[in-house]
């Protein structure tokens, strides 16, 4: 690759010099194949357990367990999947997951916009020092936080509800603050300053001209959120205790260990639990993977 | 409609500079700016700030959240000190620490050199990636099968190609952390080849070409020209990858429960065991606290060590 970027950026001369260097051409298709034989041998390591659990959630107890392995399911055993729904509630599961994610997103999307806008653009007593602030408590590990919690949690008498996994997310993201501000002092300051000469409050502003500029930023951190929120499992696991209000990952939790040698039902419990992250990371990739490098970077 | 006729006062420059004008615009700016940050700041003061403040305050009481609380002072520091579990999460969770950081970076920089060179990039990061978007518990589940002692497929495999009976991977002793370790690589290996591939999409090509004019062979231009220009993203990702190794807890608690008895036992499953299970706020804070501070010295070490090995360009 390099050899290619070089060739259209060097000069005649030093064509030939890099020509001289150059191993023969047989030694480096070996090389390359070789490093391609490596990454598959790694990538079919990498999807394996996928393939596995889907493999198994489709297999009888005889062909789950048999010895030397059955690869392929034969016959195709869907009936692994009713019998998970019938098992324990997932469907409600996934109701309960599903709009606590809602909320959390849509919430985390708006106050870390707001918040973000004023940061960025309009100046008040103590911005400076609050801002700070709330970088700061990027380091602060959630284990440290966690048990005076749970405590205001009993206090508020929102233990062993929905409310206890989706308030403090839905308000408190200082990353999500952070990647807000910094994105919005990129948008050019003139398009705010000619609405506010017009007479327009900092309100529309917001709504009218920030908003629609945030497509990227909130796809990032919506995208972020939704697979925080979805895969969270510690917050579940401490604050709820009824089955009905049980989210997904707990659901899962509960399957593995009343059905702990139904290991065909566990895994369609676990395609089950992990399908629709899957569907949704392969639909938009790039965008969460961009993501996630973001974070990595701006850090 | 009134705007209209605002606009026009306000476009004038008399109306501009006002004195009067201008305080009350910047009074009721200062207002807007204080109303939008104030979700996310009843958030920050009700979750993190209070309760960091009362973190170090339970740790010093003991508590069970029901019945009255006492002051105890250090003590409760003094008695996880000396206890048997302190010891043992923290003997569990650095030596999960020492295989994982090391074995997972290594690892992820391999792929992500190998995967800078090729076509298909994208299909490699795809399934690289995937096991970074499921949760924790769905790889425990997964990888509990894979495991499994009788008919887990590595030791189905071990029988039926080698003829060997595979180790109890999460029920012996001495096997459980590497085990869990190895998992722990498989799921994060992904992440940290998308840095790394950032980090190398980074380096500008003109260092390389200088290299190879000057006739470096392929390891020199690792280890001269690569390595150093990839340090800084290096130590980012082994700073991350630090403080998450010893934040781990979902993939245990679902892999194992802390077992064989404790010997899966980690930091935060200790913490989880005193503040959720036996619901002692106070030694549970206590252990919050030192996990802090461990994490804290260990970055301050690292961030302090930086100026040894890690080169940023001028």
């Amino acid at each position: 690759m390099l050899q290619e970027t070089a060739s259209r950026t060097m000069p005649r001369e030093h064509a030939e010099a890099r020509a001289i260097t150059k191993p023969s051409n047989l030694g480096k298709a070996g090389l390359r194949a070789l490093l391609h034989l490596l990454l598959i041998i790694g990538a079919i390591i990498m999807a394996t357990p996928f393939l596995w659990m889907i493999l198994t959630s489709l297999k009888t107890n005889a062909q789950a367990f048999s010895i030397p392995p059955t690869w392929i399911p034969n016959p195709f055993v869907w009936q692994n999947y009713v019998q998970s729904l019938q098992a324990l509630p997932f469907g409600l599961a996934y109701v309960n997951t599903t709009y606590i994610t809602l909320i959390v997103v849509a919430s985390t999307l708006i106050t870390c916009s707001m918040a973000g806008y004023s940061f960025a653009r309009i100046r008040f007593p103590g911005r400076g020092i609050l801002f700070v602030v709330f970088l700061a408590t990027l380091m602060i590990p959630f284990q440290l936080t966690i048990i005076p919690q749970f405590i205001i949690m009993t206090k508020l008498g929102w233990i062993d509800s929905h409310l206890a996994l989706i308030a403090p997310a839905a308000l408190f993201n200082a990353f999500g603050v952070f990647l807000m501000r910094q994105f919005i002092r990129g948008i050019p300051i003139e398009l705010e300053e000619a609405a506010l000469v017009d007479g327009a409050n900092r309100w529309t502003v917001f709504w009218r001209i920030i908003l629609p500029l945030l497509k990227a930023p909130m796809a990032a951190l919506g995208i972020l959120t939704f697979m925080g929120t979805w895969n969270n499992f510690f917050n579940a696991l401490i604050y709820l205790n009824t089955p009905e209000l049980f989210t997904v990952q707990m659901m899962l939790n509960q399957f593995r260990g009343q059905y702990n040698t139904e290991w065909t039902l566990v895994m369609a419990g676990s395609v089950i639990a992990v399908l629709p992250i899957l569907i949704v990371y392969v639909i938009l990739q790039r965008q969460i993977i961009q993501g996630i490098a973001l974070t990595g970077l701006k850090a | 409609m009134e705007y209209q006729a605002q606009a026009g006062q306000l476009a004038s420059p008399k109306a501009i500079s006002s004195k009067s004008n201008t305080r009350r615009r910047r009074v009721s700016d200062a207002l807007w700016g204080y109303v939008f940050i104030l979700p996310q700041f009843v958030g920050l003061l009700v979750f993190a700030f209070i309760p960091l403040v009362a973190v170090f305050y339970l740790s010093m009481v003991s508590w069970d959240g029901l019945g009255s609380i006492q002051f105890v002072g250090f003590k409760n520091f003094i008695d996880q000190f000396t206890s048997d579990d302190l010891h043992i999460a923290l003997t569990n969770t650095f030596i999960y620490t020492i295989i994982s950081v090391p074995g997972g970076i290594i690892v992820s920089l391999l792929l992500a050199l190998g995967v800078n060179r090729v076509r298909g990039k994208d299909i490699y990061r795809l399934l690289y990636f995937m096991p970074q978007v499921t949760s924790p518990v769905a790889i425990a589940v997964i990888w509990l099968w894979l495991l499994n002692n009788d008919f887990g497929l590595i030791n189905v495999l071990l029988k039926s190609w080698f003829h060997i009976q595979g180790p109890g991977w999460l029920t012996d002793d001495h096997l459980v952390i590497p085990s869990i370790a190895i998992v722990s690589i498989w799921a994060s290996v992904g992440f940290n080849m998308i840095i790394f591939l950032a980090g190398l999409q980074g380096i500008p090509d003109t260092y390389a070409e200088a290299a190879r004019i000057d006739g470096a062979n392929r390891f020199q231009l690792f280890w001269r020209v690569t390595l150093p220009l990839l340090s800084p993203t290096l130590f980012f990702a082994t700073v991350i990858a630090i403080i998450g190794s010893f934040q781990v807890f979902d993939l245990i608690y679902v892999l194992t429960a802390g077992g064989p008895g404790k010997d899966s036992y980690v930091m935060v499953y200790h913490l989880y065991h005193l503040a959720f299970e036996q619901f002692t706020f106070g030694p549970a804070s206590a252990a919050a606290v030192i996990l802090f501070g461990l994490i804290l010295i260990f970055t301050l070490i690292q961030f302090t060590l930086q100026r040894y090995w890690v080169h940023y360009e001028s």
